[in-house]
């Protein structure tokens, strides 16, 4: 009994001790969407090294979950896949600012029994598949495509995320902006009414179900196609040549958009013009309040954000991140300043 | 006795009383907590859409149009496919392990059955989709074409589906009612056995004597299983293909509440899409109380049958009757 109580009061003593020295780091949080966690705890943790007395919390509690505590106050700062609606923004009890950090790609996968080849797709196929109008993987639309590919009448099985996504975000905006039927019949979102198909949580769920059903079509974020080396198809770009997601084409993407980029960076970049300029890429991005009451927290975010756009990008392609292009970080420390600090 | 000490007891009771009717209460008010919370933080949706929720199909978050009943449908079917795959399995291991196992198999046995309800739900999903949907896969290519004929064997051979839900949550369900089955039997009372015997029973009959005995608590047993086959989400999900289209083929790729519910509540971005989440879990909660409403209900009215009977106990009665 007695040591008991010794022990209690010792580690009430520590707790008491220890109070001062924690009081002296700050802390800031910050919840949003999944796809860029990676690479946000990688930068947190860099920037907790070289700053000791900043601790970056970030839960990855999802985009629709971060825009909402962002808006409750609850978190100092969001991240989010698709940009924040005019709704949304309405909504918020201050202006709310965004900020792209890295960017990601999709890219479509396939299981067809006998065929090792790297298929080509325009974005109408893909588009008619996701739809079902294309049903059997020898259809006309297909190896018109692919000469030399023979393949053959399976039924074609698409396969998309089951659980809210950005990936999908990015995949469904897309195929709206090349299919008008895509646009009316399902629309984008981070999920939307799927007109055909079976879902799979998360990217290793729609990878697993392509991975064991035959004819089957889906999509998956480049960084995990990458990380587990998934073979991926190729996708026509708007100048008209059959490309493969990779990193650079992704920032190719950005610094296309770079040039009509509006002042609050709420863009969509699939579907964007060039040569080289992968269709199905989009940012990520971080959201700040454009006056925010706690001015120590918002100098050292401003700091940190400076330095995860320019040191910080480096992390990104080893992740399988897309880094922003120089115009576009340049367009950012620009607005960077907007934040009344 | 002296009045002190027998006063501070009848004190001492009334302190223990209040004591565990307190906790006795706590349930109460939080299952009426948990329904006041859902129901204020679906009100967004109880208002648009009202009973529709319950009877419309289609689920478009761009549109923001929710309608509950294929994931109620999911739900059902799944649940109650697998109470019909995994009742036979477990009773007939509840059986084995509590009459007719030697003594020395019995422990593992037991222990090995419980044993599947302690591993994660997760797990059992990896393994659904590694093991058992491959397997559902080459049932489905290989069903003959007359069988497929029939709705209840129609579709394309995905793997996924009904079957490969009713499947995994058929093994989930079959410890718990598999050992609170046992314990069911192994509290009958000897002298129900050896009075059948001493009749002439043959053992299967004995069995039947000690099964008919026990059924209130058997029928508590697959209830509790029905309760987590409802509920589950993590193992149904991967292996259900998630697909909220309502068909009664067990080849077809569905969905379920909780399914719903664990997949999009992340991203749910506007009130509207959350308050409609919210309601699925409110209709989820509903749902399992009907179903447990319905089951206590079969529960008495078993139970009073027998304690109708119990007023003339004679051993005979405890016997199956004679087959008509």
């Amino acid at each position: 009994m007695r040591t008991v109580r010794f022990a209690a009061l010792v580690l009430a003593a520590l707790s008491l001790a220890a109070t001062p020295a924690r009081a002296q780091k700050i802390q800031i949080n910050g919840a949003g969407a999944t796809f860029p966690y990676p690479i946000y705890s990688k930068w947190f943790s860099e920037y907790n090294k070289l700053h000791p007395d900043v601790e970056i919390n970030y839960q990855s509690i999802g985009s629709g979950g971060g825009i909402r505590q962002l808006t409750n106050q609850t978190v100092f700062f969001g991240a989010t896949d698709g940009p924040m609606t005019e709704e949304q923004l309405q909504a918020a009890p201050g202006r709310i600012l965004h900020f792209p950090t890295v960017l990601g790609g999709d890219v479509p996968v396939y299981n067809i029994p006998g065929v090792d080849a790297e298929l080509k797709f325009t974005g109408k196929v893909l588009a008619d598949i996701f739809l079902g109008k294309i049903a059997k993987w020898n259809d006309a639309a297909i190896t018109s495509l692919n000469p030399g590919v023979k393949l053959p009448g399976l039924d074609i099985t698409v396969c998309h995320r089951s659980d809210g996504s950005g990936t999908t975000y990015i995949w469904v905006d897309f195929l709206s902006k090349v299919s008008q039927e895509w646009k009316q019949k399902a629309g984008v979102a981070t999920s939307v009414n799927w007109p055909v198909g079976i879902g799979g949580k998360g990217n290793e769920g729609v990878a697993g179900l392509v991975k064991q059903t035959p004819g089957s079509i889906g999509y998956v974020e480049l960084v995990y196609a990458l990380q587990n080396k998934i073979e991926y198809g190729s996708v026509q770009d708007m100048a008209g040549e059959f490309l493969r997601c990779s990193v650079d084409s992704v920032t190719a993407a950005a610094a296309a958009a770079a040039k009509v980029m509006p002042k609050d960076f709420r863009v969509s970049i699939t579907n964007a013009p060039g040569k080289g300029v992968y269709p199905i890429s989009s940012f990520t991005w971080l959201l700040l309040y454009e006056s925010p009451k706690d001015k120590q927290r918002a100098k050292i975010v401003a700091d940190f954000m400076k330095w995860a756009l320019t040191d910080g990008q480096k992390y990104a392609k080893d992740l399988g991140y897309a880094p922003l292009p120089e115009s576009v970080v340049a367009l950012e420390m620009e607005a960077l300043k907007r934040i009344k600090i | 006795m002296t009045k002190t000490s027998s006063s501070r007891r009848s004190a001492d009771d009334r302190l223990f009383r209040l004591g565990t009717g307190f906790f006795a209460l706590l349930v109460v008010l939080l299952v009426a907590g948990i329904f006041y919370e859902l129901f204020n933080h679906s009100r967004l949706s109880i208002a648009k859409f009202g009973f529709h929720f319950w009877r419309t199909t289609t689920w478009d978050p761009v549109a923001g149009q929710f309608g509950a009943l294929p994931f109620i449908w999911g739900t059902l079917y799944s649940s109650f496919l697998a109470l019909l795959i995994s009742t036979p399995i477990a009773l007939g291991i509840a059986i084995f392990l509590s009459e007719l196992a030697p003594r020395a198999l019995r422990t593992p046995l037991a222990f090995l059955t419980e044993l599947l309800a302690a591993i994660p739900s997760i797990v059992y999903g990896l393994w659904g989709i590694f093991v058992l949907v491959p397997m559902v896969r080459q049932l489905e290519v290989h069903t003959p074409g007359w069988l497929k004929k029939i709705p209840l064997f129609s579709g394309p051979p995905l793997g996924v589906g009904m079957l490969s839900a009713g499947l995994i949550l058929a093994v989930m369900v079959i410890p718990f009612t598999s050992s609170v089955a046992r314990e069911v039997l192994r509290a009958v009372p000897s002298t129900q056995r050896e009075a059948a015997y001493a009749l002439g029973a043959t053992r299967w009959e004995a069995i039947q004597a000690a099964l008919r005995f026990g059924r209130t608590g058997i029928m508590g047993a697959i209830i509790l299983g029905l309760g987590r086959a409802i509920g589950e989400t993590m193992a149904v999900t991967m292996v259900i293909g998630n697909n909220p289209k309502i068909s009664v083929s067990l080849y077809a790729a569905q969905h379920t509440m909780a399914a719903a519910i664990a997949n999009e509540f992340t991203e749910a971005d506007t009130d509207l899409y959350l308050s409609a989440l919210i309601e699925i879990g409110l209709v989820l909660f509903v749902i399992t109380l009907i179903v447990n409403a319905l089951s206590r209900l079969l529960i008495w009215s078993v139970s009073r049958e027998i304690t109708a009977k119990a007023r003339k106990p004679t051993v005979a009665e405890t016997l199956p009757e004679p087959a008509a």
